[in-house]
């Protein structure tokens, strides 16, 4: 069974961006996330990070190694295959938290239902019980740009989280929020972790990163683990 | 159909190292969810839809406007024409003509041709006519040999058959013209056109009066007028082709005058000639009306020429206006189609939202600017007070030529947005 297999597992993977002169971002990483781990990936700029969350994410391919992800071998499937794992393995949180200005906060949530194959008899009671859950069941009929930066990010959050994804990857989910918020959702998150959710959350900011079990440091595409 | 079940998180079960991921079908971006997105990406901006749609919509209405006021007018037109040309077919024996000038008739129009032409579909009566051969005797009132009368010109002496009076829209004045009763007997009975009448000095049947071809009296039935065809009916004295026959020898008609249906002239053009001599229908010269669309098609081609390329100018302009608005919509969009690739749409599914948007907005130029067509046509006929003739198939034609412009506009943009790569569209913010 799955259950068995790392959500996660990096051979050895190089990923590197033809030049001149060629950029190797990803140098032999291997990585492996287990399910249920709460990892931080932490680095400067220029470190890569970006690049491996690409990969993660499979919104990139690696030039060299395998990706496994929920115990799917990723090389050999083609953009649409993909896709498709994409949209029901990993769910998304980003800096910007990207919500569509124009539509609601249910609207949005709703929107990684379309993608992931989430029966539509289901989608409204998912949409409803994930902004519960992030608590912000009251603003479903808010515009985005009506809410505060926190909870924008909640709602990003309960996207994240409403197609039942094996793995929530967070690109600096607290790099716009102040202090105050920046806990608040770290606090999501961990609630969500704890309810088993595997959690990867890239950061450069050492206090969040700190917040995890586990905290991997990349520099210059190599990834260690002190 | 496969309908997979979501598992809450950390339950899921797939088998350790499946191929290739089950990929679902069943509710993942259906149509629906198409539509429901497709009509959020218009309705943002409805202002900029306003200004996108314009293009369509003046390129479309131009174009119903156009192919509506050729139609209404050819329909005004062919109303103004004598209602009797459209409706009168006229078939006579084809004719060679000879080494020495003359023309002979290839063909003898046979004694039943009315009955025969009559069976055609589009047919409403038909009527043989032919001039009889008098000779030297002369048409009188009276049978009086007054050599110090000055010779005057006798009226001529036509024969035709009984259906000959409705085939060409005569009336009959008073009494009544022969009928079919008249035509087997070949009674020595006549019917006067009114001028004749009136040269014969006869206005009045009901006494029975008499005329005279040659030293044969002939008992006056009818007088008729206002034939809308062969108007030499009226100078005429009339006889049942029967009492020709036998009296004169008249040995064949000179021509089938047929009251057709409207519209039916190119029918019975084609058929009367083999119902004639199905052996060779090629002897039959038939004159008739061509048919309305034929008429109308010739009318539209003068008129649309130059606003149709006008039209078709202004449909470019609105195709390009789409392309522009939508390209210009991709490239504000960007985030959000790297927030759909994120979260799990396909090039394609993205492709497939710019494409179906784009159609939409042509579709609704179109529709918009048949309706604006239809007003106009239908407001300059009301002041004109002409009748608005327009063919419906072509309004909603030309609503979806608009969608066709928007499938057109919309292939460049779509295929940019489908070619956006999620990592460096999800850089900017949505």
């Amino acid at each position: 069974m799955s259950r068995a297999a790392p959500v996660v597992e990096l051979v050895d993977v190089t990923r590197s961006f033809p030049g001149p002169p060629e950029v190797r971002a990803l140098k032999s990483v291997d990585l492996t996330i287990e399910r249920g781990d709460y990892l931080s990936i932490v680095g400067p700029s220029g470190s890569g990070k970006s690049t491996l969350l690409n990969v993660l994410g499979l919104l990139d391919r690696p030039t060299v190694g395998e990706y496994r992800l929920d115990g799917v071998s990723t090389g050999e499937l083609d953009e649409e295959q993909r896709a498709g794992l994409r949209a029901r393995t990993i769910g998304f949180v980003f800096q910007a938290f990207h919500l569509l200005p124009r539509r609601t906060v249910l609207d949005n949530v709703l929107l990684a239902t379309l993608y992931s194959g989430v029966p539509r008899v289901e989608r409204m009671s998912r949409a409803t019980a994930a902004l519960e859950r992030v608590g912000l069941g009251h603003r479903m009929g808010f515009l985005p740009t009506t809410l505060s930066g926190g909870e924008r990010q909640r709602v990003a959050v309960a996207r994240a989280v409403i197609a039942s994804p094996q793995l929530i990857l967070a690109d600096e989910p607290t790099g716009n929020l102040d202090q105050h918020t920046s806990d608040e959702v770290m606090d999501l998150f961990e609630e969500l972790n704890d309810d088993g959710l595997t959690l990867v959350v890239i950061t450069h900011d050492a206090a969040t990163a700190d917040r995890a079990a586990r905290s991997i440091r990349i520099a210059d595409g190599r990834v260690s683990e002190p | 159909m496969r309908r997979p079940r979501f598992p809450r998180i950390g339950r899921r079960s797939t088998s350790p190292e499946p191929a290739a991921p089950p990929t679902p079908r069943a509710d993942r971006f259906t149509v629906q969810d198409l539509l429901v997105e497709v009509s959020h990406g218009i309705g943002g901006h409805t202002g900029r839809l306003v200004m996108t749609t314009l293009g369509t919509v003046l390129g479309i209405g131009s174009l119903v406007v156009t192919i509506g006021f050729a139609q209404t007018a050819a329909g005004q037109l062919s109303r103004q024409f004598d209602a009797v040309a459209a409706t009168q077919a006229v078939i006579s024996p084809a004719t060679t003509r000879s080494m020495n000038g003359t023309e002979t008739p290839n063909a003898r129009l046979p004694w039943d041709a009315p009955d025969r032409v009559e069976r055609l579909a589009g047919v409403e009566r038909a009527g043989l006519i032919g001039e009889v051969p008098i000779g030297e005797q002369q048409i009188t009132a009276v049978p009086i040999n007054d050599p110090s009368a000055p010779e005057v010109l006798s009226p001529t002496l036509l024969a035709t058959s009984d259906g000959l009076l409705d085939a060409v829209r005569g009336t009959v004045v008073t009494g009544r013209y022969f009928d079919a009763g008249h035509e087997t007997r070949g009674d020595r009975v006549a019917v006067l056109g009114a001028r004749a009448a009136e040269k014969l000095g006869l206005n009045r049947v009901d006494s029975q009066p008499s005329i005279f071809i040659g030293e044969r009296p002939y008992a006056v039935i009818g007088i008729v007028d206002e034939v809308q065809r062969r108007p030499d009916l009226l100078d005429s004295v009339i006889v049942p082709l029967a009492t020709a026959r036998a009296d004169f020898g008249l040995v064949a008609a000179e021509e089938l005058q047929v009251h057709i249906a409207p519209g039916a002239g190119a029918l019975v053009a084609e058929q009367a000639p083999v119902a004639l001599d199905p052996n060779a229908p090629e002897n039959f010269d038939v004159e008739a009306p061509r048919s309305g669309s034929e008429l109308q098609e010739n009318v539209q081609a003068d008129i649309n020429v130059v606003f149709l390329v006008l039209g078709v100018i202004a449909l470019l302009a609105g195709g390009l206006g789409i392309a522009n608005v939508t390209l210009l919509s991709v490239s504000e969009r960007t985030g959000e189609i790297g927030l759909r690739r994120a979260l799990g749409a396909t090039r394609r599914d993205i492709a497939a939202q710019f494409m179906v948007e784009s159609v939409i907005i042509g579709l609704l130029g179109g529709l918009i600017g048949a309706a604006v067509g239809v007003f106009a046509v239908v407001a300059v006929a009301l002041v004109q007070q002409w009748t608005p003739i327009i063919d419906l198939p072509m309004v909603f034609g030309a609503a979806l030529l608009g969608a066709l412009v928007g499938l057109g506009a919309g292939a460049f943009p779509a295929r940019k947005a489908a070619r956006i790569e999620p990592i460096a569209a999800l850089r900017g913010g949505v």
